[in-house]
C-alpha cells in the first residue's frame, strides 16, 4: 500500500530527491519506470558510443528494419553533380549547403560551429544554416523569402553556378559571474556574409542562424497528440508568473493544412516528411514531387540554366525514396539514461524541478500516432516517452533572439528544444554545443543563455553553489 | 533446491569441460566467460594488426617499386588481414575501445566511400584529396578529414586502402583494375601524392590496431579490459548487444539488405576489391566465436574457453541449441553468397536467393540472441523479444 502511494506521489510531483532515494531502495516493478530510465518507453535502446544515436527503435518490427536500413543508406548518402554515372543519386544543387543529410546530422547526432578559439573563422560553418527573409509575409503566414536569395543562405554550388555567399563567423567575450563570486565566460557569436553571387543583401534582411539537431525520437516527437501540446500552452497560461508558451502554427505540404509546429527551432515545422522534403530542396538543391522546384530565384540565372538531375517535369528523388527517409529517421530510438540512480544525479533532478525547468522543458509524454501512417511505424505509438519539452514557443530574452519572425513565432522566441539524448552528444559527435546555433559549450553555458521568461530560473541558477551546478548538469547529462 | 538441481549442474558442467579442449577447463560464470572473451578480443584484434603489418611491409614495397607484382602482393595482404578484421566487427556497437567516444571505428572501416573524396574517378580526372597538392598528407591531416562534411567522405581506414590499390570497380565479372603506375612518377599526375598517401594511411591503420590490442591486453591495470572483465552482467550485456546488433542491422541490414534493393555496387562493402562475400563470412564467423567462446587464430591454432552458449546451456539447453543451430546457419547461408557480389544482387542472379536466405537467418538469429539474453536474465539490450 505505502508503495504505491509513494509512486503516485512521485508522478505527480515530478519527484523531489527525497522521495526518489526511498523509492531506490525497493526493488522496482519493470513497468513502473519513475525516473524515466526508458526515455523512449518500448522504443528504448541501451546505447552509448559513437552509434548510440543510430539504433532503430528496440521494438520495431523485423520487417520494417528493412525499411529503415534503406531509409538510412539515402540519408548518409552523398549525392552528386548531374550529370554523373549514378542516375539515382544525382541532381544536388545547384545551390546546397550539404550534400547528404549526414553531413550535418553526422551520426544522427548533432553539428557543431566553427571553434571560437581561432577568432575569425577560416572554414564555412557546416551543419549552421542561415535563415533569410525580408519584412512581411508569405500566402501561408510564413517568413516572406528574400527576392534574390530566397529563405536561407547557400554557400556550395556546382560547377557553373556562383555560390550565394560566404558565411564568418566571430566570437565576442561575454563575462558574468554566479553568485559565490565565480567568474563565468560565454561567447556571443558575430554572423558576417561576404562574396555574395548576385550583390548585397539589403538593410531590411532579416537573418537568423540555425544548427542542426540531433534526430533521434523524432517519430515519438510526432506522435505526441496536438492536444497535448496545447494542453501545455493552456497549464502555462493558467499558473502565475512569466512563463507563457504559444503553440506555433504552421502551413504543411503533405497534410496540406494548417498544424501545430513542433520541429525546427521556432516550431516552424509540424511533419518530419515536411522537414526533410524542405531539406532536401533547400540544403541539397534536390527536388521532389512536393517541393518540386529548385530554389533559384529570378535573379540567379546561371543557377536557373543549371541541368537538372530529373527528366523534364520529372523531381529529383522519388516519393517512396523520401517516404523510406522519413520512416527511418521516425524510427531512430532515444538511447536509455544513464545514472539515474546516482545520488548527485538524483540532486539535480530535484534542482531543475525546483529552478521550474521542467514547466517549459516538461519531462513526460504518452504518445498518439505519427500524422501519416504509412511513414511511422506503429511502434512509436502509445508510448510513455521523457522528451523533457513543451514543444511551445517561448521569448527568450534579448541575448538570444534573432529578431526574425517566422510564423506564429516573434524575433525573440524560440521552440523549447527536447533534452533527450544531451549527455550523449560528446560519445555521437565529440562535442557539446548546445542551443540553436551551437554558440553555448555544455549544459551550463546553455543555461546561463536564457533569458526572458526564463530570466527567473537562470537567476536560481546563478545562487547555486558548485556542488548544486555540477549536479544540475549531472542530472542534464543523464537525459 | 540447490541440492536437488546440483547432479544436473555438475552434469551440464563436465560435459562443457569434455567438449572443450584440455586447455580450457574453466567452468562457464560471467566472470570466466568475460574473461575469456577479451582472450578472444585481444587474440583476434592481435592477429589483425599482424596482418596489417604485413599489409604495409607490402605497400612499403609497392610504393618502394611500384610494379604489377608488388601491387599484386599488397592487394594479396589486404585481403588477408581483411579476414581477421571482419571478425572484431562483433566487438563493436556498446561504446567499447573501438566505438567509444573517442573509438577509431569511423577513421578504420568508414564506408560506403565516395571515392571522388580521395583521388580521380571516371569523369573526374583530378577530384579528391590526392589531385589537390595544397592539401598536406599527414595522419593529421587524413584523420580530420576523414568524414567531414558527409559520412561518406572517407579519407582513411580499410575502404580507403583497398581504393589506392584497386580503383574504382569498373569491371562487369571482376573488381577495381587501378594500373601500378597511378604510383609511378611520369605516367600518372600525382603519383607521388598517391604513394604517399597509401603509406600515411596504412600507418594510420596500424596506431588505430596498435590502440585496440593495447585496450585489451592481459594484465594492464588500467585499460578496458581490467574493467570489463570485472564488469559481471554489464559485460555480457554488451557482448549480447554486439551480436545482436551486428547480426541484423549491421550485416543483415546495411550490408546486405541494401544492396539487394539498391541492386547497386556503390552499396557494397568492399566494393573495389569485390571481397564483400568474404565481409559476410567473417562478420557471421565473429558472432559465432562470441557466442561458442572459440576462434581460429591466424597461426591456426584454436582458443576455446566459458561461452555465453555454456551459460545459457545451463538454463535452457535446448534454446542454446536452437542459437547454436541457426548462428551456424547464418555462416553457412554467408559462404554460399557467390562471388562478385555486385553480380549477385542484380535482378535474375540467383546470388539474390543465397543473400535473401543469409538475410533471413540472421533475422532469426538476432531473434534467438535476444531470447538468449533474457535466459540469462540479460534485458537492457538494443533489440528487444518480438
Amino acid at each position: 500500500m505505502r508503495r504505491a502511494a509513494l509512486a503516485a506521489a512521485v508522478v505527480v510531483t515530478a519527484a523531489t530527491a527525497a522521495l526518489i532515494v526511498s523509492v531506490d531502495t525497493q526493488a522496482e516493478p519493470a513497468s513502473a519506470d519513475l525516473l524515466g530510465e526508458m526515455t523512449g518507453g518500448s522504443t528504448t535502446v541501451w546505447a552509448t558510443g559513437r552509434n548510440a544515436f543510430s539504433f532503430p527503435a528496440a521494438n520495431l518490427p523485423d520487417d520494417e528494419r528493412t525499411r529503415f536500413v534503406i531509409g538510412n543508406s539515402f540519408f548518409k548518402r552523398n549525392w552528386v553533380e548531374t550529370p554523373a554515372s549514378t542516375t539515382a543519386r544525382d541532381g544536388l544543387g545547384p545551390h546546397f549547403l550539404a550534400r547528404s543529410c549526414a553531413a550535418c546530422h553526422m551520426h544522427d547526432g548533432r553539428g557543431e560551429p566553427p571553434p571560437w578559439q581561432r577568432g575569425i573563422s577560416d572554414e564555412e560553418p557546416l551543419a549552421l544554416l542561415l535563415r533569410l527573409s525580408v519584412p512581411g509575409q508569405d500566402a501561408h503566414g510564413g517568413p516572406k523569402p528574400h527576392p534574390v536569395y530566397g529563405d536561407q543562405l547557400n554557400t556550395a554550388s556546382v560547377q557553373g553556378v556562383k555560390p550565394e555567399a560566404r558565411v564568418r563567423l566571430r566570437w565576442e567575450p561575454v563575462h558574468g559571474r554566479f553568485a559565490d563570486g565565480t567568474p563565468y565566460t560565454l561567447q556571443k557569436p558575430i554572423y558576417q556574409t561576404d562574396r555574395f553571387g548576385y550583390g548585397a543583401l539589403g538593410k531590411s534582411t532579416l537573418v537568423s542562424p540555425r544548427i542542426a539537431p540531433q534526430v533521434i525520437g523524432v517519430g515519438l516527437l510526432e506522435a505526441i497528440a496536438e492536444s497535448d501540446i496545447l494542453a501545455n500552452a493552456d497549464t502555462q497560461a493558467r499558473q502565475p508568473g512569466p512563463i507563457k508558451g504559444k503553440p506555433n502554427r504552421v502551413w504543411d505540404v503533405f497534410a496540406e493544412r494548417e498544424m501545430v509546429g513542433r520541429f525546427g527551432w521556432k516550431a516552424n515545422v509540424a511533419t518530419l516528411a515536411h522537414q526533410t522534403a524542405g531539406a532536401f530542396q533547400g540544403d541539397l538543391g534536390i527536388t521532389s514531387t512536393r517541393f518540386s522546384h529548385e530554389t533559384c530565384t529570378l535573379a540567379q540565372v546561371d543557377c536557373r540554366a543549371a541541368p537538372s538531375g530529373a527528366e523534364p517535369g520529372g523531381v529529383e528523388i522519388e516519393d517512396k525514396t523520401i517516404e523510406d527517409v522519413v520512416f527511418y529517421q521516425a524510427a531512430l530510438a532515444p538511447p536509455a539514461r544513464r545514472n539515474v540512480r546516482d545520488p548527485q544525479v538524483l540532486r539535480g533532478q530535484q534542482l531543475f524541478t525546483q529552478a521550474q525547468c521542467a514547466v517549459c522543458h516538461r519531462p513526460s509524454y504518452t504518445t498518439a500516432e505519427g500524422p501519416f501512417p504509412r511513414l511511422t511505424s506503429k511502434a512509436v505509438s502509445g508510448q510513455t516517452i521523457w522528451p523533457y519539452t513543451d514543444l511551445l514557443l517561448h521569448d527568450m530574452g534579448d541575448a538570444l533572439a534573432d529578431g526574425r519572425p517566422d510564423f506564429l513565432a516573434n524575433g525573440r522566441q524560440w521552440k523549447t528544444p527536447p533534452l533527450w539524448g544531451i549527455g550523449l552528444i560528446r560519445d555521437v559527435n565529440g562535442h557539446m554545443r548546445l542551443l540553436h546555433d551551437g554558440r553555448a559549450d555544455g549544459v551550463l553555458e546553455a543555461v546561463l543563455w536564457h533569458g526572458g521568461e526564463a530570466e527567473d530560473s537562470k537567476q536560481q541558477v546563478l545562487r547555486f553553489n558548485e556542488a548544486d551546478r555540477r549536479a544540475l548538469v549531472a542530472f542534464v547529462e543523464s537525459l | 533446491m540447490t541440492l536437488k538441481f546440483k547432479p544436473t549442474l555438475a552434469a551440464a558442467l563436465f560435459a562443457v569441460a569434455f567438449a572443450a579442449p584440455v586447455d580450457a577447463q574453466t567452468a562457464a560464470t560471467p566472470a570466466s566467460v568475460a574473461a575469456h572473451y577479451a582472450t578472444l578480443v585481444h587474440a583476434n584484434y592481435q592477429d589483425t594488426l599482424t596482418g596489417a603489418q604485413a599489409l604495409q611491409q607490402a605497400i612499403k614495397a609497392f610504393t618502394a617499386a611500384p610494379s604489377q607484382t608488388t601491387l599484386d602482393a599488397a592487394r594479396k595482404a589486404w585481403l588477408q588481414a581483411r579476414e581477421f578484421y571482419g571478425q572484431t566487427e562483433a566487438f563493436r556497437f556498446y561504446g567499447g575501445p573501438i566505438d567509444d567516444d573517442n573509438g577509431p571505428e569511423g577513421q578504420l572501416n568508414a564506408w560506403p566511400m565516395d571515392e571522388s573524396y580521395v583521388d580521380y574517378v571516371d569523369g573526374k580526372k583530378t577530384a579528391g584529396i590526392v589531385n589537390n597538392r595544397k592539401q598536406a598528407i599527414t595522419k593529421k591531416a587524413l584523420a580530420s578529414l576523414n568524414e567531414k562534411g558527409g559520412e561518406e567522405n572517407v579519407a582513411t581506414g580499410w575502404h580507403a586502402i583497398e581504393f589506392m590499390l584497386w580503383g574504382q570497380d569498373l569491371s562487369e565479372t571482376g573488381p577495381g583494375n587501378r594500373s601500378f603506375e597511378d604510383f609511378v612518377d611520369g605516367k600518372a599526375p600525382n603519383a607521388d601524392r598517391r604513394r604517399q598517401y597509401l603509406n600515411v594511411v596504412t600507418e594510420l591503420l596500424i596506431d588505430d590496431l596498435n590502440m585496440l590490442v593495447k585496450a585489451w591486453a592481459p594484465g594492464a591495470k588500467n585499460n578496458f579490459r581490467a574493467k570489463f572483465e570485472k564488469g559481471g552482467n554489464e559485460s555480457l550485456r554488451k557482448m549480447y548487444v554486439a551480436m545482436g546488433s551486428l547480426s541484423r542491422g549491421e550485416l543483415a541490414g546495411e550490408r546486405l539488405e541494401v544492396a539487394l534493393a539498391s541492386q547497386d555496387q556503390e552499396d557494397e562493402h568492399s566494393c573495389f576489391s569485390d571481397n564483400t562475400h568474404r565481409d559476410a563470412v567473417t562478420n557471421a564467423k565473429g558472432i559465432e566465436n562470441v557466442w561458442l567462446g572459440r576462434y581460429v587464430r591466424a597461426d591456426g591454432s584454436t582458443l576455446q574457453g566459458p561461452s555465453l552458449r555454456d551459460l545459457v546451456a545451463a538454463k535452457d539447453a535446448a534454446l542454446a541449441q536452437k542459437t547454436s543451430q541457426q548462428i551456424r546457419s547464418s555462416v553457412l547461408a554467408a559462404e554460399s553468397i557467390p562471388a562478385p557480389f555486385d553480380r549477385a544482387i542484380v535482378q535474375g542472379s540467383a546470388g539474390r536467393a543465397k543473400i535473401e536466405a543469409t538475410i533471413q537467418s540472421l533475422t532469426a538469429q538476432s531473434n534467438d540472441i535476444v531470447a538468449a539474453a533474457a535466459a540469462i536474465g540479460i534485458t537492457k539490450l538494443t533489440l528487444v523479444q518480438p
